[in-house]
């Protein structure tokens, strides 16, 4: 019995005249991701993308992977039968007998976008369901609040076959919402923040903070890590790592200690600026949360605004804590979040950090510092690593 | 004379992508993956690395995946964990009585620890039917252990039958599957099955001796009957074994998927079938289902050690029952009822990726010969 996916365009379908541009993106996308795992035919038609193994490829985790796709509401895996009535019937009792056997309820919905098709859509229904109830006596059929409903669509080349569909991953295909920098730290919130601009649509060009010796190796690799996850939602992408240290220590040495944090966030946004605009980026993406630390008060996170011209997305900035777990929980980066190693904002953190910043302040005691100078510095020694292009060895 | 190795269900020769990475880390990245320094991390990554290629090939979550020193030790940790976390719900255990010493043994200690334990017999084919484990598992069952595909027939065991039995009986059991002689040969997703448990060894798969893994379903850890500096998340602690991890990561991801070495397997056994059946008196064991990289025959008369001496000297290698239990008559053999004669003459040929047709034929025509000269006990 061939199998195969049969994928629902989620907000897609509004899109007018851009249509086809969002669904050449989402269809470019789902190649991406699927590619490694075998020979598959992918294409549009009647807005439905279907997926179809070429050979014996195995479809658990085409699936999987399908429904952490932006741009999908919904997908289903059907058996393609044959478009007569004969082979409909046996491949509705032979590929949904296990979930048959497992549900009290059931309805038969039926679709025929072929319309030379003898049997109209209810006549369909009424044959398939007449054979279920015969082949599995223990079922009833409830049309309003069935345990199962099954589907057959009769279409251009088949007639697909199948149960429940499975929630997609929502959103708008990555790629068709531009693309942004965004900072990552290896904290909780920052990969959650990754994936909720993933989800509408924006293209991620990560930028990690690294202070070695401060920091370790598996700090960074911690990034890597996270990223990797991330890349699950958001399509492969490069990170880019910037050796932080030397900085920190300038603004340490040259600047007042409760205004540390600050200027170091401030230096943060000007060199991520410098990467996005070198990268084609339209924004800057942080994973702050309102009030949540002595820097992402409202006067904190003015100041480090004031560093660049770029917009800068925040997510999460309504977001409690605990609702910002359960998404790094969904998209399994908690775990790997909460691995204990020092990281570049923890490392120099001041005993009093001022909450309330004075911008003025800050700029002058900036004055001391050759902005300029260490920005390129640093810039001239990024590091890139490439994420979620491949799983081996690196 | 080239060796012919015909007994890969004991061990295999390492292949050299695993050799190579074993080389590489005991002479270069030879840190302790603890160490916080860079040559622990090297060394951690080569974990990670190795752990990820065995969690991609079973479909789970790396982080499910604790490594040991081979598939008795995680047999142990397996069947004394279970029972030490579900003990107290019952005492009953279902197994077969075709597992492997490391299950069965392990079963003996827990009869003596006061648990119950059932061993399901296989028929005359060596197969142990759905309708056997549905029946034995019931709702007071606390342990079922079943290996995949055994070790001497090469028959596959109905762990999906058994994963069925314990939902519907609503039972706590925790199910474990051995599936050393399967990983990498036959297709299967511990996950979707409902399997808790699962043993895999480096060593059956052109990996180096000395690093198995276990699968524990869920994030939760497992508990252990070791205590030490807390490596694999203290269910096997000890400095990791990290040459032979490292090899069998290499390994895995050398071995071909299932789909393509069932073909090449099923050419050599189809060869060896036919070649066999034009040798009068021989006696075939392996059903038509088993798996087609375990076969297990008889030449009536000739005593398997005798003929696999003959063999050895022909440079060809094979195994009399199996290779842990040597000089004593296979207990899966017995357990299907063969006669004792027959058990007595067993011998087992097991093929790996890097077996040929010719060497089939080597063996078949050495085999004809012994039974011409080697003298026959009346």
């Amino acid at each position: 019995m061939r199998e195969i996916i049969l994928i629902k365009l989620g907000e897609l379908v509004l899109k007018g005249l851009n249509r086809k541009n969002f669904e050449a993106s989402l269809v470019r996308n789902i190649r991406h991701r699927i590619g490694r795992l075998g020979n598959f035919d992918i294409r549009v038609a009647q807005s439905t993308i279907t997926i179809s193994p070429k050979g014996e490829e195995d479809l658990d985790e085409v699936a999987e992977k399908v429904g952490k796709i932006f741009g999908i509401a919904a997908f289903s895996r059907a058996c393609v039968a044959e478009k007569n009535m004969e082979s409909i019937l046996s491949a509705c009792g032979e590929y949904l007998s296990s979930d048959l056997n497992r549900v009290k309820t059931f309805k038969v919905e039926s679709k025929r976008s072929d319309k030379s098709f003898p049997l109209k859509s209810p006549e369909i229904s009424a044959e398939v369901g007449a054979y279920i109830m015969e082949n599995f006596p223990h079922l009833t059929v409830d049309v309003h609040n069935p345990d199962l409903v099954v589907m057959v669509e009769v279409r251009d080349f088949g007639a697909y076959i199948h149960g429940s569909s499975i929630p997609g991953a929502g959103g708008i295909p990555v790629g068709t919402g531009g693309r942004a920098a965004l900072l990552i730290s290896g904290g909780i919130d920052s990969p959650v923040a990754a994936w909720c601009m993933a989800k509408r649509g924006v293209e991620l060009v990560p930028v990690h903070f690294a202070s070695p010796p401060y920091t370790s190796e598996r700090a960074e690799q911690k990034v890597v890590d996270l990223l990797t996850k991330v890349s699950d939602y958001s399509g492969r992408m490069i990170l880019r790592v910037v050796p932080f240290a030397h900085i920190q220590e300038e603004i340490m040495a040259k600047c007042p200690e409760e205004l540390f944090t600050i200027i170091m966030r401030r230096f943060m946004m000007r060199i991520s600026e410098r990467i996005a605009v070198d990268n084609g980026c339209e924004a800057l993406i942080t994973g702050e949360s309102l009030g949540q630390v002595a820097s992402q008060t409202m006067r904190a996170i003015a100041c480090t605004e004031a560093a660049v011209d770029m917009p800068v997305f925040r997510p999460l900035i309504g977001m409690d804590k605990t609702e910002i777990i359960a998404i790094s929980r969904k998209i399994d980066t908690f775990e790997i979040s909460i691995q204990p190693f020092e990281d570049c904002c923890t490392v120099f953190t001041p005993k009093h950090p001022r909450t309330k910043p004075n911008l003025y302040f800050v700029e002058q005691a900036e004055q001391q510092l050759d902005a300029d100078a260490l920005i390129d510095e640093c810039v001239s020694q990024v590091k890139l690593i490439k994420i979620g292009y491949d799983h081996s060895l690196a | 004379m080239e060796k012919i190795y015909l007994d890969n269900a004991a061990t295999t020769r390492v292949c050299e992508q695993a050799a190579e990475r074993t080389l590489y880390v005991m002479t270069q990245a030879y840190g302790n993956p603890s160490s916080l320094h860079t040559m622990g991390f090297e060394a951690e990554r080569e974990m990670t690395a190795a752990r990820q290629a065995v969690a991609d090939r079973l479909s789970v979550n790396p982080s499910e995946i604790y490594f040991t020193s081979g598939g008795t030790e995680a047999n142990n940790i397996a069947l004394f964990g279970a029972v030490k976390r579900n003990g107290r719900r019952g005492k009953r255990i279902v197994t077969t009585a075709v597992e492997h010493p490391s299950v069965l043994r392990v079963m003996e200690q827990l009869e003596q620890d006061g648990f119950t334990v059932e061993y399901l017999m296989p028929d005359a084919t060596g197969h142990i039917s759905p309708e056997q484990v549905e029946q034995a598992i019931t709702g007071d069952t606390i342990l079922v252990s079943m290996m995949l595909v055994n070790n001497e027939t090469g028959v596959r065991m109905p762990v999906e039958a058994a994963a069925e039995a314990i939902r519907r009986s609503k039972s706590p059991a925790i199910l474990h599957v051995d599936a050393v002689q399967a990983f990498c040969k036959v297709p299967i997703k511990p996950a979707r099955v409902g399997i808790d448990l699962m043993t895999v060894s480096s060593h059956k798969i052109h990996g180096p001796k000395g690093a198995g893994a276990l699968y524990v379903a869920g994030q939760k850890g497992f508990p252990s009957r070791s205590f030490g500096g807390g490596q694999e998340r203290e269910v096997r602690p000890g400095t990791e074994p990290l040459p032979a991890i490292a090899g069998f990561g290499a390994a895995v991801r050398a071995m071909p998927q299932p789909q393509e070495l069932k073909a090449h397997f099923e050419t050599l056994r189809a060869a060896l079938r036919e070649q066999l059946s034009g040798l009068s008196g021989v006696v075939i064991h392996s059903p038509e289902d088993a798996m087609p990289y375990v076969f297990s025959f008889s030449v009536p008369g000739i005593r398997a050690e005798t003929m696999l001496h003959f063999l050895s000297s022909k440079n060809i290698f094979v195994s009399s029952g199996s290779a842990c239990s040597k000089a004593k008559p296979s207990h899966v053999l017995t357990a299907m009822g063969l006669a004792p004669e027959l058990v007595e003459s067993s011998l087992r040929v097991s093929f790996s990726r890097f077996t040929t047709t010719e060497e089939i034929g080597a063996l078949t025509a050495a085999l004809k010969q012994g039974m011409e000269q080697l003298v026959k006990k009346s």
